[in-house]
């Protein structure tokens, strides 16, 4: 019964974002919060009832359900065809359709789950903005679009969810549309974003182009059939498009620049759109895509370099920043690269289950800086902050399990599900593989070391507050609290679900998620590939051995992290200096500028930078085409116009005084000339006229009388 | 039985042009309150016409035909022949709403030669539903010419201050594509004559439909020409846009809706029921589909780029305009169902999102009396409503899902993609810089503080201002929802269209394999070669026949 | 009783003729002129019907009825344009209408 109205899940924030769009602004905060909170409770705990009747429904067998309310795009009957690239007809059709398997199931929870504790959380932190109802319009807009892409069932309707979380992104980032720098981080974040919706599109194209369809029960239908070679090239593109959209949504190289500077929205925003949610679209897209991906080992690859680089990319910048929330947006994306990491070396599962604790954690970072922020009524520089342990308790405690989570400090969540895809790098393909171990393990302790960075400055190195802020120092209301509290018993249990074999565990998120990408293994060995990405082949390989081995290392490498931003900042008093400043300067002078990416594409993409005199990238491009429209198209148009208009007035000129002077005028002066004695003549007297006529015909008469 | 309906629905705004004459032109509201009670009128009236074209509209051919061939001037074979299409039905809703949504969005713009006004303006509007319902090419072309005038006098009575130049480039521009076309009418028409049997002088579209397409290619090509380049101009495509910035920027804002709705539809309107259907070889003719397509692709990406650059909003969107439809010319001439049902629903969605967005220039332009986005900035602290309406028509515009826009962008894509994935590649970026230029106009005029001290006494809209909008966003709403209708409502046109190409331009290559022993069809087809092709009505007048018959 | 012949009704007819003959040739007052020209007009129409009933048939008479209309007609147009040149000139004196000799 509610596996049946599962649209409806999407429905009810729809609703509360309706109502605020036509009544919110005359509504009291008290009804806002009744209806936009209570939308997202609804969502949430008619989610878990799905959920739950869900797996009643698949036995364990994690059949899809599917739930198709109409024909969205096409005609529905069928006569509305387009021809696929082996010259067969297909219909075109996407339907308004709805699917529900394991991996939906789990992004449903966590969704509904976290975006319900952070409004609870926005309620106390947003409690003396303006623009209350809008705000809570927008974030359950979010919730709207967000759950749409999860339970879409074709590329498509999973394309408005992309779409429309990536407008609600834009609206909240530029939340506080007074400042500029806000307004300009949204349009960054827009238009980034639409680069990779491009992308996205042209790959859900290619795909329905090759395979006759949108929907992905049919697409994985027929990628796991068995037709496919390996490495098919219109496969690897299409997956590759594909993968350009996840950059994109998921920031990553080279598409992650939007991210950061999204941090100009409310703190809370930050938190469900910029670390939990949204920004794992594209992690989730490529998992959904996951029977494509595996028959194109190139984009596989790809995927795992791409996520590779940014992961330690984004972790080395985040080493230096200043501002709190820079550093854990920072931390996302190489969060978030860790994650594709794990889905390129065809660990799907793992990314999954990183994607699942990292939104606990993430969250409860998010929200415990934004706590922090609210103590410091605003501040979110970290040199301005520290020993702030005592006097905001709940918030210091919670965010230190948030850290040794992230961190990877076992039993916490993070140890787990990183751990998981460390191994899973190391066991797979081997070989160039293990580099790409070696990145993802110098990204660990990086991670460790920025994050206990953080933890030092903020909470527990020498207070470098002003007096005026130090006053003010409070804790959060309780509204605000709860969630973190919440949120933080997630980060230490969320791991468990998945405890590993090696420690004894069973793996239940994994055996969930397991009919999801099986199936791959399947294809594989049936093309006869030596199938180093197939699960089972992985397990026969592993030794316990190496396995602790690893888990130990990563142990270890938290550990030096830690120590290390325990021996630099613990002491940190005014005017502290950054010990890799001290060391490189130019390393942290490249580093705190964020390698220069944003200004080289400034100069190079976007043009809003000079090289010397010339302005190249779009907007270059804008100004030769304007001034191409201008000068050479109009100019044509307008040389045409003053080439008639000559030619006219020589004609003029030739009309006036030669066909019309010489032609014309020459014979009636002429005229003139002889008729001037003949008008002597007439003096104007009408009876003297008429009198000459009586005359005359008095003369005719008599003439013809007499004759 | 014949119905009347569409001769009523042609007729509605003239008779108000008419009754406007009677009233003295010192009272200006009961000329206002005529002119909106026609123009709601003559949209209200439309109104019936879509439930009885829904239950027909999965038949082939043209309904609610009215008139037969050649009754109005027999000696030369010109009639009042009415008849629509799932095409030029939409096409037809579209233009009376958008007719009475701007004659409402004028009360108070217009206070100079207000009768004046009205009355070219209703002229307008017949003139412009006749061309969508023209059967016959004589009317057609009476109606075409008909549209010209009064357009040309809106920009240059009511325009701006640089209006004369606008007016007369509009003028002589659209004019010198109007002969080249009338040629090309001249030419079918008298081809008609010589290939029919028993020869008939006629300008019955549907005639003309059996006989065209059996011109040889060599003639076609120039045929097509001559058409593509009338309809070309008003699309207006690249490189014969130069005339739209300046007639919609100096146009009224009402002029500019129904210039930038309607009449630039009346190009790709004119691809799609002429250049299609009579030069089936030669829209197909791989050489000549990749030029159209190159226009159209040059359009998209450099009008969106130019739009980026504009300092003047209403240039801003008038470029937007030639990036929107390049996109229609993308899918007409991608030659397939879903980039011709694309193209259609794009156009559609064009004209609502960017009619929306001409007003909401003028709104901005009636309170301030500039266009210059330097003037604004921090537009939504003092009027938030009118920021709301915008941004709904932003997203519209840069096609967000769930709204209209995207619908039409995707089938084209679609339908350009499965004719030829580079062609798709190459519009995507068009689609990323539509979000640029209109994002980074709309954080110029309504983000920020209020920094120019004009700005800050603004009124918000006033309700017959909203009104305005509301079917606007109301039908970008359904279209994004629910285009289904729509879809199914151009399904048959469509469809047969696409058909036509196919058989014809395979028949065409079929017959001069046969007739002559040429090396292929491929090298029968190319340009200026095509010696068997004109051969073929003089010397094979049986075949011919027999061809005509078998069209039927 | 001598019975009235054709020959009376042309020498009045002609009477007539010559008295309107004077009258436009000799008279300085434009509405007398176009007196004038009536009394030509009924000397023209006497004649027909005078004809008419020679030779008994019906054409003269018809013909008379054209011109007594035509005459009612030209009379009007006659007397507008004097009263135009009067609004004008405020003279009726014919010595003075000489506008046409440029």
């Amino acid at each position: 019964m509610f596996l049946n109205h599962i649209y409806l899940i999407p429905l009810f924030p729809a609703f509360g974002a309706v109502i605020m769009f036509f009544f919110g602004r005359r509504l009291q905060k008290a009804t806002v919060n009744a209806v936009c909170v209570g939308a997202v409770v609804v969502a949430f705990l008619f989610a878990c009832f799905t959920v739950v009747e869900y797996t009643h429904f698949a036995h364990g067998t994690g059949h899809p359900f599917e739930k198709i309310l109409y024909t969205w795009l096409g005609s529905g009957d069928g006569h509305l065809n387009f021809v696929k690239r082996d010259g067969t007809t297909a219909s075109f059709n996407a339907d308004a359709g709805f699917l529900l398997d394991p991996l939906s199931s789990i992004w449903l929870l966590f969704v509904t789950g976290v975006g319900m504790l952070i409004h609870i959380y926005s309620t106390g932190y947003m409690a003396h903005e303006g623009g209350y109802y809008r705000f809570f319009g927008y974030l359950n807009l979010f919730m709207f679009a967000m759950l749409t892409l999860i339970l879409a069932n074709n590329y498509m309707m999973l394309f408005v969810g992309w779409e429309g979380v990536g407008l609600c992104s834009y609206l909240l980032i530029g939340f506080y549309f007074h400042r500029n720098s806000a307004s300009t981080a949204a349009n960054k974040a827009f238009i980034v974003n639409r680069i990779g919706d491009a992308g996205f599109i042209l790959g859900a194209l290619t795909l329905a182009w090759y395979l006759g369809s949108f929907r992905f029960t049919d697409i994985n239908v027929q990628a796991r059939g068995g037709h496919f070679a390996i490495g098919d090239p219109v496969l690897t593109a299409a997956a590759l498009l594909l993968f350009i959209g996840a950059c994109g949504k998921s920031a990553q190289i080279p598409l992650y620049i939007w991210l950061p500077d999204a941090m100009e929205g409310p703190t809370p925003v930050s938190a469900l759109i910029h670390a939990a949610t949204m920004v794992t679209a594209g992690v989730y897209m490529v998992a959904r895509s996951n029977a494509v991906f595996v028959l194109a080992p190139t984009a596989m690859k790809t995927v795992a370099i791409v996520g590779a680089l940014t992961a330690v990319f984004a972790a080395s910048i985040g080493l230096v920043q200043n501002d709190i929330k820079r550093v854990l947006a920072y931390s996302t994306v190489s969060q978030l690269g860790y994650m594709f990491l794990a889905l390129g070396v065809g660990a799907f599962a793992a990314g999954v289950f990183h994607v699942f604790t990292h939104a606990f954690f993430k969250a409860l970072l998010f929200l415990g800086s934004g706590s922090v922020i609210h103590a410091m009524s605003g501040e979110q520089d970290m040199r301005n902050m520290g020993d702030l342990r005592r006097r905001i308790p709940t918030t210091h405690w919670t965010m230190l399990v948030a850290t040794l989570a992230i961190a990877g400090i076992f039993p916490f969540a993070g140890f787990f599900s990183k751990d998981e895809i460390l191994w899973q790098t190391w066991a797979s393909e081997g070989g160039a593989y293990r580099i790409l171990w070696f990145v993802g393990y110098g990204t660990a302790l990086m991670t460790a070391f920025y994050m206990f960075r953080l933890m030092y400055l903020t909470f527990y190195s020498p207070s470098r507050m002003s007096h005026e802020a130090e006053h003010h120092v409070h804790e959060s209301p309780k509204s605000m609290t709860v969630p973190l509290v919440i949120l933080a018993l997630c980060s230490i249990g969320a791991g468990w679900l998945s405890w590993p074999h090696s420690l004894g565990g069973s793996a239940h998120f994994e055996k969930f998620l397991e009919p999801v990408f099986a199936r791959e293994a399947v294809v594989l060995v049936e093309e006869g590939k030596s199938a180093q990405l197939a699960a089972g082949e992985k397990e026969a390989e592993h030794t316990d051995k190496t396995e602790y081995a690893l888990m130990f290392l990563s142990l270890a490498a938290a550990g030096v992290g830690w120590g290390m931003a325990r021996h630099s900042y613990a002491r940190a008093a005014k005017g502290y200096k950054e010990p890799i400043a001290v060391d490189a300067p130019p390393l942290y002078k490249l580093l705190y500028n964020k390698w220069f990416v944003d200004e080289g594409y400034d100069y190079v993409f976007t043009g809003r930078r000079k090289v010397g005199k010339v302005r190249l990238g779009v907007m270059g491009a804008g100004e030769a085409s304007s001034w191409f429209d201008a000068k050479v198209i109009d100019g044509a148009v307008n040389d045409v116009g003053w080439v008639t208009k000559a030619i006219a007035t020589i004609s003029t000129w030739w009309d006036k005084w030669i066909i019309d002077g010489v032609g014309v005028n020459g014979p009636a002066i002429l005229a003139r000339m002889i008729s001037y004695p003949a008008r002597l003549f007439e003096w104007g007297l009408v009876q003297w006229y008429a009198l000459v006529m009586v005359a005359g015909l008095l003369g005719f008469g008599v003439y013809y009388v007499w004759k | 039985m014949q119905s009347h309906i569409l001769s009523i629905i042609l007729f509605t705004p003239l008779v108000g042009a008419l009754a406007l004459l009677f009233v003295p032109k010192e009272n200006k509201n009961a000329i206002r309150w005529i002119a909106n009670l026609f123009a709601f009128g003559g949209f209200l009236i439309s109104l019936p016409l879509v439930p009885m074209f829904w239950a027909q509209r999965f038949e082939p051919g043209f309904k609610f035909l009215e008139g037969t061939p050649n009754n109005w001037i027999p000696s030369i074979g010109a009639g009042y022949n009415l008849g629509i299409d799932g095409i030029s039905f939409l096409l037809i809703m579209l233009t009376t709403l958008l007719g009475w949504i701007s004659i409402l969005s004028s009360w108070t713009a217009i206070e100079n030669r207000v009768k004046e006004y009205y009355v070219w303006f209703l002229v307008l509007q017949t003139g412009m539903l006749g061309v969508f319902m023209a059967l016959d090419f004589f009317l057609f072309f009476v109606f075409w010419e008909a549209m010209l005038v009064p357009m040309y006098l809106l920009i240059g009575i009511w325009g701006g201050p640089r209006k004369l130049y606008a007016a007369i480039k509009f003028f002589l521009y659209t004019l010198l594509g109007s002969v080249l076309m009338l040629l090309g009418i001249l030419y079918l028409y008298f081809h008609h004559h010589t290939v029919s049997n028993p020869q008939v002088f006629t300008f019955s579209i549907p005639e003309l439909y059996k006989t065209a397409p059996l011109i040889p290619f060599n003639i076609a090509i120039w045929l097509f020409v001559a058409f593509f380049i009338g309809f070309a101009i008003k699309v207006p495509m690249f490189p014969f846009h130069t005339w739209l910035p300046d007639a919609h920027v100096e146009a009224p804002t009402a002029g500019s809706v129904i210039l930038a709705g309607v009449l630039l539809k009346m190009g790709t309107y004119g691809f799609v029921r002429f250049s299609l259907p009579f030069f089936p070889s030669v829209v197909s003719h791989p050489r000549v589909q990749n030029w159209v397509i190159v226009l159209s692709l040059i359009g998209i990406i450099y009008g969106a780029l130019v739009s980026l650059m504009q300092k003047d909003m209403k240039k801003l969107v008038a470029y937007s305009s030639v990036s929107h439809l390049g996109f229609c010319t993308l899918g007409i001439f991608a030659l397939n169902s879903a980039g011709l049902t694309g193209s259609v629903l794009q156009q559609i969605n064009h004209g609502i999102s960017t009619g929306a967005l001409f007003l909401i220039v003028g709104i901005l332009y009636e309170r301030r009396h500039t266009r210059e986005i330097a003037e604004y900035g921090g537009i939504s602290n003092v009027m938030p409503i009118y920021a709301t309406i915008t941004m709904i028509m932003f997203l519209s515009s840069m096609g967000l899902p769930l709204l209209n826009g995207f619908v039409g962008e995707f089938t084209i894509l679609q339908g350009a993609f499965t004719a030829n994935w580079k062609w798709a590649a190459w519009a995507a970026p068009g689609v990323v810089l539509a979000a640029a230029y209109l994002l980074w106009l709309y954080q110029r005029v309504f983000f920020g503080t209020v920094t120019n001290a004009k700005n800050e006494k603004l009124h918000d809209l006033t309700p017959r201002e909203i009104l305005t909008f509301v079917p606007l966003i109301i039908m970008a709403l359904w279209i994004g929802l629910y285009p289904k209708p729509f879809f199914q409502i151009l399904e048959q046109p469509v469809n047969q269209i696409v058909q036509n190409i196919h058989d014809k331009s395979n028949a065409n290559a079929a017959v001069n394999a046969q007739v002559a022993p040429v090396p292929g069809p491929t090298a029968a087809a190319e340009i200026g070669s095509d010696e068997v092709g004109s051969n073929l009505v003089v010397s094979k007048p049986g075949l011919t026949a027999a061809r005509l018959k078998a069209s039927n | 009783m001598v019975p009235i012949t054709t020959l009376h009704y042309l020498v009045v007819a002609a009477a007539l003729f010559v008295l309107g003959a004077i009258g436009v040739l000799t008279r300085r007052n434009v509405v007398i002129v176009l007196m004038s020209i009536e009394l030509i007009l009924n000397a023209v129409n006497l004649n027909l019907v005078a004809f008419s009933r020679m030779w008994g048939n019906l054409h003269g008479q018809i013909f008379a009825i054209f011109i007594v209309v035509d005459a009612a007609a030209e009379a009007a147009a006659g007397l507008g344009i004097l009263i135009a040149f009067f609004r004008n000139k405020e003279t009726v004196n014919i010595d003075e209408i000489d506008l046409l000799k440029w």
